[in-house]
Formats: C-alpha cells, sequence, structure tokens
C-alpha cells in the first residue's frame, strides 16, 4: 500500500460563486477527509485562494487534484506536503481573567508559545496564537489548568517557498495566448 | 449595439449566434417571458415540445451526439429543472454537449422557497461543466457564450444557465462577442514532444501492439487519423461501446467491441499484447473487468484530452494528454511503418470461437423464437448499414451494440457511462431532427420504452420519422439476465406486464407492426423501412435469451462466458 501523508492543497480560483461547494465534494467523493479548509484573496487581483489540508496518499491527491483543476472556474490546483510550504493555523483561547491572574508566569508561558493576549477584562482574557496546530494543542494543554471558556481555531494557510505565487507564470503565459487569440 | 431588448429576446438572439437551429423544451411560470418572445423567433429556430423535460434532455443529448454541437434544452424553474438532472447526469459521464436553460424565480425571491424554486446550480453544480445564474439581463450574451465555448470545446459536457425571472423581463442593449478564450480553462492541451516521443519508441519496438479507442475518436472527428495511425502500424483495434461507428465495422484491422458483453478477440487480445494504446477511453469498469487482471503484460500509452482521466485508473507507461486527431496524426507522421502479420492473424482464432458459440446460434438459429441479434442484423442488413442506431439500456443496447454495422460515423447513439433506461426514445427523436434524412431507428426494451413512452406524443405532434423497435420480452431482460446467472434463478420484481403495444400506437396514430416468428421479420423490417414515416415494429422476442459473450463481473477480460455453463477456452 502506498503511505498515507499529510498533504496541504493550494487552489486558485476566479471568483465564482458555488466553486467551494464543488470543490469540497472532490474530497468527500473520494473519501478523503478535509482537516482544514480557508479561503481568501490571493496577491493578484480578482484571484482567491483556498487552501485545504488533508491525508492522502500521493496517487490519491494527485486525482483529486487533477479533478479540482478540471473545473473552469479553477485556475490552478498544487498539492505539498509540509516540507515544500510555510504554513500557519491561527487559535483564539478564551479564558476567565481572575484565574488566569493566578497564573505565576503568564508572560514567560505566552513568550514560549509566542502568543499574546489580544483583549482582557474583567470576567474574560483572549489570547491568540498562530503556528504550527501541535503547538496550538500543547498551549491548549497548558491553559487548560486555568479553565478555558472557549477555543477557536483557524484552517491552515500556506505559502510555497518559491519566489512568486505558484500561478503567475501560468498566468502570464495565458496572457500571451489571450493576446494572439484576439 | 441593438436597439434595447429584453432579456429574454437577447436569449433567442444569443442562441442564434451560437447556430443554434432548434431547442427541446417545455414550458412553465418561471420561462413564460422567453417562451413569448419565442413567437418572434419562431421562423429561425425549432421548438420542439417534449412530454416530458427528461425528454428533452435525452433529445438534446441525441441531437448532439449525432451533429457534434451542442443540444439546447429550455425548461422552467423547480420541477421542470429538477426533470433534467438525469439526463445532465447522463450528458456529464458521456461526455455530451448540451446547454439547458432552467427558468428561475426573480432575485429578489431566491432563498425564499418561493413557489417552484429550486437551487438549480446547486443540485446540478457536481454533474455540469459548468454552471451559472444569470441575474441581470447584461450577462446574458456573456454567460451563452461561454456556455456554449464550454459545452463543446475539450472534453465536451453539460452546461446549465439558471435564468432569473427578472434577467428575462430586464431590458438590456444586446451586442454578441463569441467567446474563444477562458483564461483558467485549457481545451486543446498541447502533446507534450517528450511524451509523443516515448510514444513513438515505444510503438516502433512493440511486436504486439493494440488499440482500444472510445468515443473521443468521434468527438475529436479523428477517424480519419485513427485509420491512417492503425494503417501505417499494421496495428488491430478494438473499440468501446460509445466508440461504436467512429470505424466501419469491415475496417480490416477492426476487431470489434471490448468490454463485458463485447467480442471475445479483442478483449482477450488485450491480454496478450505487449503494447495498448488506449485513445480517447478511461478505462470504464465495463470495459476492464477487474483491474488487476486487465492488460498486466502490457506497456500502456494513453491518449485523452481530459488531464484528470491520465493515471485515474490505469497507470499508463506514457500519458499524452491531447487532442485524438491531433495526437494521431503526429504519431502516424514519427512512428515507422509496422508489420504485424501474424499477431493480427492470431485474433481469427478467437473470432471463429464466438462465431461458432455465439454469434452464429443468435443470428441464425435453428428455430424456436426470433432472438434480439437477428432483429438488430436484419435492420442492419436492410438499411444497408445506413441507419443512425440508438438504444435504451439493456440487452436491447448490447445486442444492438454488438449485432449493429455501420459504414459512417456517428451511428450509434447509446446511454453508455450512466446506463439510463429511458434514454432511447427522446434520445432518437433528437437524433432525427440532427439528422432528417438518414433513417434513425430505436432498439429498445419493453421496459425502458414505458419509462419515456409520453415522448410518442412529440413524434406523433412534430411527425419525426424515428423508427423504434420493441425488443419485447416480458421482462427486464437485462436483470433477469444477472438473477439466472448469479442469483439462484431467483426472478425477484422483474416479470413485467406489458400494454398492448398496438392500441398505444393507435392513440398516437403510428404505424405499428407486430413480428411474433422468424418468417415475417424480413418483410417487416422492409416495411418499416420503406418509407420516412414513425414506425413502431413489436418484435416479440425469444423470452428468457442471454447476451453473450459475458465477462462476468469480478473477473478478468480474458475471463468470458461463452452461455450461462460454458467459458472460453482456447
Ligand atoms: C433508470 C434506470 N433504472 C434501472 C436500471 C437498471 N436496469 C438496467 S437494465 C434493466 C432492464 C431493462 O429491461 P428492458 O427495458 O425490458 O430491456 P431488456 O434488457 O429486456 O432489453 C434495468 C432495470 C437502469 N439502468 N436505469
Amino acid at each position: 500500500m502506498e503511505e498515507v501523508k499529510n498533504y496541504t492543497v493550494l487552489i486558485y480560483t476566479e471568483n465564482q460563486i458555488g466553486l467551494l461547494a464543488q470543490i469540497s465534494n472532490v474530497f468527500t467523493r473520494r473519501n478523503l477527509s478535509i482537516w482544514s479548509l480557508s479561503a481568501g484573496a490571493s496577491s493578484m487581483e480578482g484571484i482567491h485562494t483556498i487552501t485545504i489540508t488533508t491525508d492522502a496518499t500521493e496517487r490519491k491527491i494527485r486525482d483529486a487534484v487533477r479533478q479540482i483543476e478540471k473545473r473552469v472556474d479553477v485556475i490552478k490546483a498544487f498539492f505539498y506536503t509540509d516540507d515544500k510550504i510555510v504554513y500557519r493555523e491561527m487559535a483564539l483561547y478564551k479564558l476567565p481573567t481572575p484565574r488566569l491572574l493566578d497564573c505565576e508566569d503568564l508572560e514567560g508561558l505566552l513568550a514560549k508559545y509566542n502568543a499574546r493576549i489580544v483583549e482582557m477584562n474583567r470576567t474574560f482574557t483572549v489570547i491568540q496564537k498562530s503556528g504550527h496546530s501541535d503547538l496550538t494543542s500543547a498551549l491548549y494543554e497548558e491553559l487548560q489548568q486555568f479553565g478555558i471558556l472557549q477555543f477557536v481555531r483557524s484552517g491552515r494557510i500556506a505559502i510555497t517557498r518559491a519566489q512568486q505565487e505558484p500561478v503567475f507564470k501560468f498566468l502570464q503565459k495565458r496572457e500571451k495566448e489571450r493576446l494572439n487569440k484576439q | 449595439m441593438d436597439k434595447t431588448i429584453t432579456g429574454s429576446e437577447a436569449l433567442w438572439l444569443s442562441l442564434l449566434e451560437e447556430g443554434a437551429d432548434t431547442v427541446f423544451g417545455y414550458p412553465g411560470g418561471q420561462i413564460m417571458p422567453v417562451y413569448d418572445s419565442l413567437i418572434k423567433f419562431q421562423d429561425r429556430i425549432r421548438h420542439i415540445l417534449v412530454r416530458h423535460e427528461q425528454g428533452a434532455i435525452h433529445a438534446a443529448q441525441g441531437y448532439a451526439r449525432v451533429k457534434g454541437t451542442p443540444g439546447v434544452v429550455i425548461v422552467t424553474s423547480g420541477p421542470g429543472a429538477t426533470n433534467v438532472i438525469t439526463g445532465v447526469a447522463d450528458a456529464m459521464t458521456d461526455s455530451t454537449p448540451v446547454v439547458v436553460i432552467t427558468g428561475q424565480v426573480p432575485t429578489s425571491a431566491l432563498g425564499t422557497d418561493a413557489f417552484q424554486e429550486a437551487d438549480v446550480t446547486g443540485l446540478t453544480g457536481l454533474i455540469t461543466k459548468w454552471n451559472y445564474q444569470i441575474k441581470r439581463p447584461e450577462d446574458i450574451a456573456w454567460a451563452v457564450s461561454r456556455a456554449f465555448y464550454i459545452s463543446r470545446t475539450g472534453r465536451p459536457g453539460p452546461v446549465v444557465l439558471d435564468f432569473t425571472k427578472d434577467a428575462q423581463v430586464g431590458k438590456v442593449d444586446f451586442s454578441y462577442k463569441k467567446c474563444n478564450f477562458i483564461r483558467s480553462y485549457i481545451p486543446d492541451p498541447k502533446p507534450s514532444p517528450k511524451a509523443v516521443r516515448e510514444a513513438v519508441e515505444l510503438l516502433d519496438s512493440a511486436k504486439k501492439p493494440f488499440v482500444v479507442f472510445g468515443q473521443g475518436i468521434l468527438i475529436s472527428h479523428a477517424e480519419k487519423e485513427l485509420k491512417a495511425f492503425l494503417t501505417k502500424g499494421d496495428i488491430p483495434a478494438g473499440s468501446t461501446m460509445l466508440g461504436l461507428s467512429a470505424l466501419p465495422d469491415d475496417f480490416p484491422l477492426y476487431q470489434g467491441m471490448i468490454g463485458m458483453h463485447g467480442n471475445i478477440a479483442p478483449n482477450v487480445k488485450t491480454n496478450e499484447c505487449d503494447l495498448l494504446i488506449a485513445v480517447g477511453m478511461r478505462f470504464d469498469d465495463r470495459v476492464t473487468g477487474v483491474i488487476s487482471k486487465y492488460a498486466p503484460q502490457a506497456k500502456v500509452i494513453h491518449i485523452d484530452i481530459d488531464h484528470a482521466e491520465l493515471g485515474k485508473i490505469v497507470t499508463p507507461d506514457v500519458a499524452i494528454c491531447g487532442d485524438a486527431a491531433k495526437v494521431l496524426s503526429s504519431l502516424t507522421e514519427k512512428m515507422q511503418r509496422g508489420s504485424h502479420a501474424e499477431w493480427v492473424k492470431s485474433f481469427k482464432e478467437c473470432r471463429d470461437i464466438e462465431e461458432e458459440k455465439v454469434i452464429g446460434p443468435e443470428l441464425r438459429p435453428a428455430e424456436g423464437p426470433v432472438r434480439m441479434g437477428e432483429v438488430v442484423d436484419m435492420v442492419a442488413t436492410v438499411s444497408g448499414k445506413e441507419a443512425i442506431v440508438v438504444t435504451d439500456v439493456g440487452q436491447n443496447q448490447l445486442s444492438a451494440a454488438r449485432y449493429s454495422r455501420f459504414k459512417e460515423s456517428r451511428s450509434f447513439i447509446s446511454s453508455g457511462g450512466l446506463g439510463t433506461m429511458g434514454f432511447g426514445l427522446p434520445a432518437a427523436i433528437g437524433a432525427k431532427v440532427a439528422s432528417p434524412d438518414r433513417p434513425v431507428c430505436l432498439f429498445v426494451g419493453d421496459g425502458g420504452i414505458q419509462m419515456t413512452i409520453q415522448e410518442f406524443g412529440t413524434i406523433m405532434q412534430d411527425g419525426i420519422g424515428v423508427k423504434v423497435v420493441i425488443l419485447n420480452n416480458n421482462w427486464l431482460g437485462n436483470v433477469r439476465q444477472w438473477q439466472e446467472m448469479f442469483f439462484g434463478e431467483r426472478y425477484s420484481q422483474t416479470r413485467m406486464l406489458n400494454p398492448d403495444y398496438s392500441l398505444i400506437a393507435k392513440a398516437y396514430g403510428i404505424k405499428y407492426i407486430c413480428v411474433e416468428s422468424r418468417d415475417e421479420l424480413e418483410g417487416a423490417v422492409k416495411v418499416m423501412l420503406g418509407d420516412s414515416s414513425p414506425c413502431i415494429l413489436d418484435v416479440h422476442v425469444l423470452e428468457n435469451g442471454n447476451v453473450m459473450p459475458m465477462i462476468p463481473p469480478g473477473k478478468g477480460i480474458d475471463q468470458i462466458m461463452l452461455n450461462s455453463h460454458e467459458w472460453f477456452k482456447k
């Protein structure tokens, strides 16, 4: 059997309503769980990115990515193992302020995890952390002693180690082809 | 720039710009403005009123498959739209270009569960190549031009345009520009020169090359290129069911149909060749049998325009992404002339066995009731192989695929990937509309005809000269065959009581001929094909006939049953 690995799929799309449902279906139909999904803008105007993480064999992820790319409004899709990308997720932790104040070295704890306080009032405090998910979980464990009131983590976002947006060259080539057609 | 017109008028003008001459449709509340403005365009575009929206989409599919250009469907919102869904899914699986326009409630009512509102773009997102909801009249020309471009190019497929009521009635300044470029969509990928080189190397060194081709040949209009390729390489070839008629049946290197009920030789030889060249086909499980036993000995070259098909089922040694005609002609140009006389001759042994054990008994039985194969064969003979053969799904389809003979390309229309019963009658209507000068002959079971039987009304109203051959066995035959062979002869819910088809024919004013015995067959087929009017030929065939040979499910393609108790042996 082929090895199952964690993959990050980076999808560049035209702004098209309904595309997200079609893309996530490519995963569910192949029985691939989507661990996280985030969608937003890219550095190129009008082009959106969707970042999805999933566990799959290389063959399965390749086939899924080809199916995604086949959608007319998908510009390009790529898949990466963790070593090929810089990636982060964000987490927010809400804790009761009075109990948090009991903490002997809150600053030290926050510094250790590169986390910071984004809001604090008499009743609760919100701590924000961004980074890799194992550290998000580790901080969660450490904060549990103070009674976590609410916790939320975002999907992964990722950027490649390549020089430019990976679609950049593709779009340049397509622009030339468009001009040739006219 | 035209003067200000309504969105509905803009739709018709856009369809005319795309060269549409026929629309299959059915009116209703949320599409009434479009139907109202149709009156102005009726002299330029033909509207065929079907009896059920499923009929409209299958007719458009039949039309598209014969013509090679998108079939157009117009239906109302809600139930009108949901009624076309089976056909949209069918068109998606069989790469058929259709453009479906569905009415939709006004934008202000979207999401309110308004009367006859259905989330059409949501429902069809996964079974269309592209879909779009038109909310403003300004978007109509853009959306229609994109729809046609996407539908017919690359690997063709269905497109749905969901047309809101306010976009239909709003005013717009109309100007039209045909779409020929979408930056995120590459319909004609350039074959990699490296892959072509590698393929040529494999071709030049192959001792026993074999080609399997599919509908991609028809879609790409690559018939000529395929013949040249086969001839220069001296390579025998088998066709998938949807590839049928791409080569005339008497083309010397043609070895017949591959797959579950295909011919023995091309199936067995797939597992003996040293190089398998697959063109415009996608290794459907009905073609490959159990995949681990599919051509394990062979190197594989896979040519397809759809990148996602390459490596999806079979991992090729060389994958070439591109248009079949272009790839084949470049391979033909670059490869050496081949000579494989011994190998080509070796197909004959299997052919002889099939002839003796299966074809002979099916086409020339000494006695007993008429067999499906005889009927198909008779139509091929009497029509001089001129007919466009349309099928429904089941034994009728498999018999038609096995025993039809073809002169011309685009002469076999069938629901392959989805296997949609009820496809046949409306698809035959569409085929006849697309090609009024050729006889169109439908083979359909007594089960399938009753799934879309209402379309006799369409035939009646428009005088569409479809020849409907009901292969009447009083069973859901194909399921009965599986029950007999794999479910211990337990016939659960496959015995089906038939109506009196002579009365159905009478009700619709369609000529009816009944055939109960062999000696009536030739005369009846001659009468049926003797004129251009619609006709129902009700042939009472052998009730418990089986379509053979058969690769049982779970078996390799060289594990073939000749009849329910005898296996093929070399
Ligand atoms: C819409 C649909 N429902 C069910 C089936 C399953 N099915 C496949 S073949 C078949 C029997 C067809 O019987 P009939 O139309 O009489 O044709 P025959 O096989 O006897 O030629 C059935 C039920 C199907 N393919 N499509």
